[in-house]
């Protein structure tokens, strides 16, 4: 379906996102998981940690060390993805690892590292914003002292309309992609990239409705949470 | 290393409105930019702001195009945060920090459209110019993106484009200068105590609060931005830090690129 006056390829409106799910507790050997579906794309997260920091000198005397990878399955694509990191990903995952370090209470631990994986199994734009939203789950899921959750959507602007969470042709053919990474309880955005073409006007506007997406996205994250807690606390009564 | 006590001083000289080398809030160190520096580079410029000095070296070479773009030629960019550079920089391969600063100056000359690519195509689909673009970095005393981003623009502008013979490039002699159809500048504005500054210098680039660079071309839209660093900024201080960038932007393209 091509975009027309009032819908997008897929049928969406301009300022309807994908079908989102959200979930915990995914990876049993891990401190803590989650997972993170934007329609196709779906991202799943581990924490290992707080850990002995290696290679020592790395150890921060006064904070913990955040260590951040995020990594394309090689199957996620529609080329095959080579293994191993790009430097696509290198980027991606240090802007994603300075978002999820400004929410975590890493005063907490000093010279200790918290170590965050996170895998795109299927990738269909907003992998980022995916991987992102799936982190901050496996943190609160592993209890890892956090002063909120980040949480992460795309905007774009197509065939010059502003809309929210890019997918499929979108992503290929749209002029502007910015993904956004949003802290709903300091109103702070925390990750932002941006590349295209834009004006000032419409950057507010594109702004605007990511906040919108984001929380969202939020909501989603809490009741993941909410759901996985609850499931801890009648097991407890249950014995 | 900064200690302390040195970074509570740029904090607490910041919250009287002023800057430690006395600058306001809004203005650059002083811009200094020599083009064809490099003799055996096909474009060069050095910039200096203030003590930190960035070299951009671009040379052109025959390749491949890639298969989604068969009739364009390659932009490629690249940095070396050299390790005389300064001694936090450590040689080999580069690090997440170079990596970052050459991918923003990419998205800013990409996505500005700067470059016709069409243009850079010698047969479709087999033989295009490929247009490397090296950041070397000399001196880093802060701002590395924006010294960058002012040397990759200078250097492109100083581009010529090699003579040809078959499948063979006549080094130092060209057919004409690879044409720049707009010039992308970056501008970081950073936070520290609240306060949004441009052009931050090591010294104060050890106390902010969050980064965010963004890319303005010559008739003030946006092509790129990228926040950096641990530390977050609400949509108000967003666009202001456009506003500053955009008026940043003007202010260079008209002293230093003659727009």
């Amino acid at each position: 379906m091509r975009m027309s006056e009032e819908k997008r390829f897929d049928g969406r409106k301009f300022d309807e996102m994908r079908e989102l799910e959200a979930k915990a507790n995914l990876v049993e050997r891990a401190n803590g998981s989650g997972y993170f579906r934007f329609g196709d794309t779906r991202a799943i997260a581990a924490v290992y940690g707080p850990v002995e920091t290696h290679p020592r000198h790395l150890a921060d005397p006064r904070r913990a060390f955040i260590k951040f990878r995020y990594n394309m399955a090689p199957f996620s694509t529609k080329d095959r993805n080579r293994p191993g990191p790009s430097r696509r990903s290198v980027e991606i995952s240090k802007v994603i690892k300075e978002a999820l370090s400004a929410v975590i209470e890493r005063e907490e631990f000093p010279r200790a590292s918290i170590e965050i994986y996170a895998e795109i199994l299927d990738a269909n734009a907003s992998t980022r914003c995916a991987a992102l939203n799936a982190a901050s789950i496996a943190l609160a899921h592993a209890g890892i002292p956090m002063r909120d959750l980040v949480a992460s959507c795309s905007v774009g602007k197509v065939n010059g309309q502003i809309v929210l969470d890019v997918a499929g042709e979108e992503d290929t053919e749209g002029e502007v992609d910015l993904p956004i990474g949003y802290v709903p309880s300091e109103n702070k955005i925390h990750l932002l990239q941006m590349d295209g073409i834009i004006t000032k006007e419409e950057f507010k506007k594109a702004l605007e409705l990511a906040i919108k997406g984001c929380k969202v996205v939020y909501q989603k994250q809490v009741e993941a949470l909410k759901e996985i807690f609850k499931t801890y606390e009648n097991e407890e009564v249950g014995e | 290393m900064i200690t302390e006590i040195d970074k509570n001083y740029i904090r607490e000289i910041i919250n009287t409105g002023k800057r430690a080398d006395g600058r306001e809030f809004y203005q650059f160190r002083d811009i200094e930019i020599k083009k064809g520096v490099v003799k055996n580079a096909e474009g060069s410029a050095m910039v200096k702001l203030g003590n930190t000095e960035v070299i951009v070296g671009v040379k052109m070479e025959i390749g491949e195009p890639f298969p989604d773009t068969p009739d364009e030629g390659v932009l490629m960019v690249n940095a070396e945060l050299t390790p005389m550079a300064s001694p936090e920089f450590e040689s080999g391969p580069p690090d997440e920090n170079a990596i970052e600063l050459a991918r923003v100056v990419d998205r800013g000359v990409r996505e500005s459209k700067a470059i016709d690519l069409k243009k850079l195509c010698i047969t479709p689909g087999e033989k295009v110019w490929i247009v490397y673009v090296d950041i070397h970095v000399i001196n880093d005393d802060g701002n590395l993106m924006d010294a960058s981003s002012i040397a990759t623009a200078a250097a492109l502008q100083d581009t010529k484009i090699p003579k040809l013979e078959g499948d063979e490039i006549k080094r130092g002699e060209y057919v004409g200068n690879l044409e720049l159809r707009t010039i992308p500048i970056a501008c970081t504005v950073v936070k520290i105590n609240d306060n949004l500054l441009v052009d931050p210098d090591y010294e104060e680039e050890s106390v902010t609060e969050g980064k965010i660079t963004i890319v303005t071309i010559s008739d003030e839209s946006l092509c790129a931005m990228q926040k950096s660093g641990i530390g977050g900024f609400a949509p108000e201080e967003i666009y202001k830090a456009i506003d500053i960038s955009i008026e940043q932007g003007n202010k260079i393209r008209k002293k230093y690129f003659g727009e």
